[in-house]
């Protein structure tokens, strides 16, 4: 059955189904013991109502930016559409893990607000006394996430007030550094252009059930796994991404209780699921409806390959595999593989990728062939192209930067008008990332920065750099952090290397390194797969004297063990 | 005793009277070489592994699994809190505190 997607904001969308089909299950939440709450359209709608009606009584109004702290719930997801329906902007922010520090965590919510210009905060009650104290002096509302969703419902709704199609609709925030976080401004229009063409890329349909487990702070979360079902009227069964990553079976059991036939999964979850879901997870589960795709990070063969193997057996299809390339900056999809995939390997020579920039293609069984997995074609709506340093378009298997347009591009970088000359240049969204084309094809190889990929979020090493020069012992300006591929994860791992302050004796460099490791996970909630503690003199620098992170890279893998 | 790479798939069967010691060995023996991939590394008992960035919460998963197959013991995800894992010492500890 063919979706309707004719909308003009996305609030309408909701009001429209939960008058033509009330009692339509719109989501299902599992909770951590795998009781479930179900929400039907007009409760969507009703509980969102109360949520803007709650909003409008402390004065807030149209185009106010909000900023939601709350944990994966029912009222999370009341907000977020609450403040869509009063016509002003909300922001989902990452949930505050058990490893973070509560503190910096809180400061880093400050540090947003004052950033964003943001009017006010919805958090979690045990949040408000640090917040309270945070946000003295800031003009920006703080709300009692529970009091907003028990104080409502008292009196009628008011109506959504008409909003434009091209005004912004929430933010997005990218992952990293949250100090310095790049908030993604989308409308109305871009996101259900996003909608219509990327649901008709994957045949998206009525008798889909889609079911994540991934956060709703992340766009492949919050645009595949929220908007775009609730939009087209698709079910989904959310679950809590702290629940699915201490038992990754969840999924499966959601999965066969709800006939789940759609989920997206970052490559690092392929691993994951198919070395921690227990046999027992998979009795009774039949895989056969479902499809899967991998998308925001790097597509690894060799992951797809060990997925397959472990639940192939119980049903889970060849050609149920599928991959995407996705950004929030797009919104979210910019290309996708065929429906029944899979997604096409590309053999490749890797020393001619190397040392020419070019993709040479490669019997599989030759010395230095390496697989690349397709991230399919671009969606309706989108271009894709990519383009080497002068910004000229390059024919195709050369590696250059991909570029993007399209109709489902972001609005800009909310306050952020030097970062857009930077990444939109003559209607082009220059990603960053590297890659080639084969035909329509396009291939994704890595980046152009230092960005590091871990699990599908994005880790800036500078962050980590600046956590490690306050590190005492370690010689300030002295440290370098970067990826290296891990297989046995599906992602890549974060290594730091440090060059002592002084001569240090193996007891010295231990406390160091723990220091080290204790900061970096309470701050940045990154795990290092390895510290190197070396003497002075061993990083390498470049000619301006700045530490090349990829030459130091090269020499920390060769080095003698 | 060798590490299992991988383990078995079956649970082993219970074994009531593994003392703590050999317990807390297994465990430590089984982060070190699968989680750290540091068979080498100094464990102490008592050292954060998750609040200290030495393991991700993802392994919390995998410690549930090994958990299982060497000491029969199912641990409820719920269980596998940052709290009840983070040393070796907190995970002995859970780990009695479930065993029926």
């Amino acid at each position: 059955m063919t979706l309707r997607l004719d909308y003009e904001t996305l609030v309408e969308s909701v009001i429209e189904r939960a008058g033509r089909e009330p009692r339509r299950p719109a989501l299902v939440l599992v909770a951590e013991d795998d009781s479930e709450q179900t929400l039907t359209a007009s409760q969507l709608l009703e509980s969102a109502a109360a949520h803007a009606c709650a909003l409008r009584s402390v004065g807030l109004g149209p185009g106010d930016l909000v900023i939601l702290v709350m944990r994966h719930s029912r009222e999370l997801l009341s907000a977020f559409w609450g403040t869509l329906y009063l016509g002003a902007i909300p922001s989902i922010f990452p949930f505050l893990s058990e490893k973070l520090d509560p503190q910096l965590y809180m400061k880093q919510v400050r540090t947003l607000v004052a950033h964003s210009g943001a009017r006010a905060v919805i958090a979690l009650p045990e949040f408000i006394p640090m917040l309270t104290e945070l946000l003295a002096g800031v003009d920006c509302r703080l709300l009692d996430s529970e009091h907003v969703a028990a104080g409502t419902g008292a009196s009628s709704p008011p109506p959504s007030p008409p909003v434009s199609t091209e005004a912004v609709a929430f933010l997005q925030h990218s992952s990293g550094s949250t100090g310095l976080q790049k908030g993604v401004a989308l409308s109305h229009r871009a996101v259900l252009n996003q909608v219509r063409s990327y649901s008709r890329a994957i045949a998206l349909d009525e008798s889909d059930v889609i079911v994540s487990w991934l956060p709703l702070y992340h766009d492949m979360g919050l645009i595949a796994c929220c908007v775009m079902p609730i939009v087209a009227g698709v079910r989904l069964v959310l679950i809590s991404p702290f629940h699915w990553v201490r038992e990754p079976g969840v999924l499966f059991r959601a999965v066969q209780r709800h006939g789940g036939t759609l989920s997206w999964l970052p490559n690092f979850a392929y691993n994951h699921c198919a070395r921690n879901v227990r046999e027992r997870d998979l009795e009774g589960v039949d895989l056969r409806p479902w499809r899967v795709i991998n998308c925001s990070e790097p597509v690894r063969y060799d992951s797809h390959r060990l997925f397959l193997e472990r639940f192939g057996p119980a049903g889970l299809r060849e050609t149920a595999l599928g991959s995407c390339y996705a950004m929030a900056e797009a919104t979210f999809a910019v290309t996708a593989s065929p429906v029944e995939g899979p997604p096409r390997v590309d053999w490749i020579q890797l020393p001619a990728l190397q040392a020419e920039r070019r993709a040479v293609p490669a019997a599989a069984e030759q010395p230095g062939a390496i697989p690349m997995t397709s991230s399919g074609t671009p969606i309706e709506g989108v271009e894709v192209a990519v383009v080497g340093d002068d910004g000229r378009r390059l024919p195709d298997r050369r590696l250059g930067e991909i570029v993007v347009r399209g109709d489902c591009l972001f609005s800009g970088y909310h306050r952020r008008p030097d970062l857009d000359a930077k990444a939109i240049r003559n209607g082009w969204y220059h990603t960053g990332d590297i890659g080639y084309r084969a035909g329509d094809e396009l291939y994704v190889t890595g980046r152009q920065d230092d960005l590091i990929i871990v699990g599908g979020k994005n880790v800036h090493p500078n962050d980590l750099e600046a956590i490690a020069n306050e590190v005492p012992g370690i010689h300030p300006g002295r440290a370098v952090a970067f990826g290296v591929p891990d297989g046995q994860l599906g992602t890549q791992a974060v290594v730091m290397v440090g060059e002592l302050a002084e001569e240090t004796g193996p007891e010295g460099r231990r406390r160091i390194e723990s220091e080290l490791r204790r900061r970096i996970a309470r701050q940045t909630e990154i795990t290092l797969a390895d510290v190197l503690l070396v003497d002075a003199r061993w990083l390498l620098k470049t000619s301006s004297g700045k530490i090349a992170r990829g030459a130091n890279r090269e020499k920390y893998l060769r080095r003698p063990r | 005793m060798p590490l299992r790479q991988g383990g078995p798939r079956h649970a082993a069967r219970r074994t009531p009277t593994m003392d703590t010691a050999e317990m807390r060995r297994r465990l430590r023996e089984f982060i070190c070489a699968e989680l750290l991939r540091k068979p080498d590394y100094p464990l102490a008992h008592d050292e954060p592994l998750i609040t200290g960035g030495l393991i991700d919460s993802f392994s919390l998963a995998r410690i549930g699994v090994f958990v299982e197959e060497a000491f029969a013991v199912y641990l409820p995800d719920t269980e596998l809190t940052v709290a009840n894992m983070d040393t070796v010492d907190a995970m002995v500890a859970c780990i009695l505190k479930t065993r029926p």
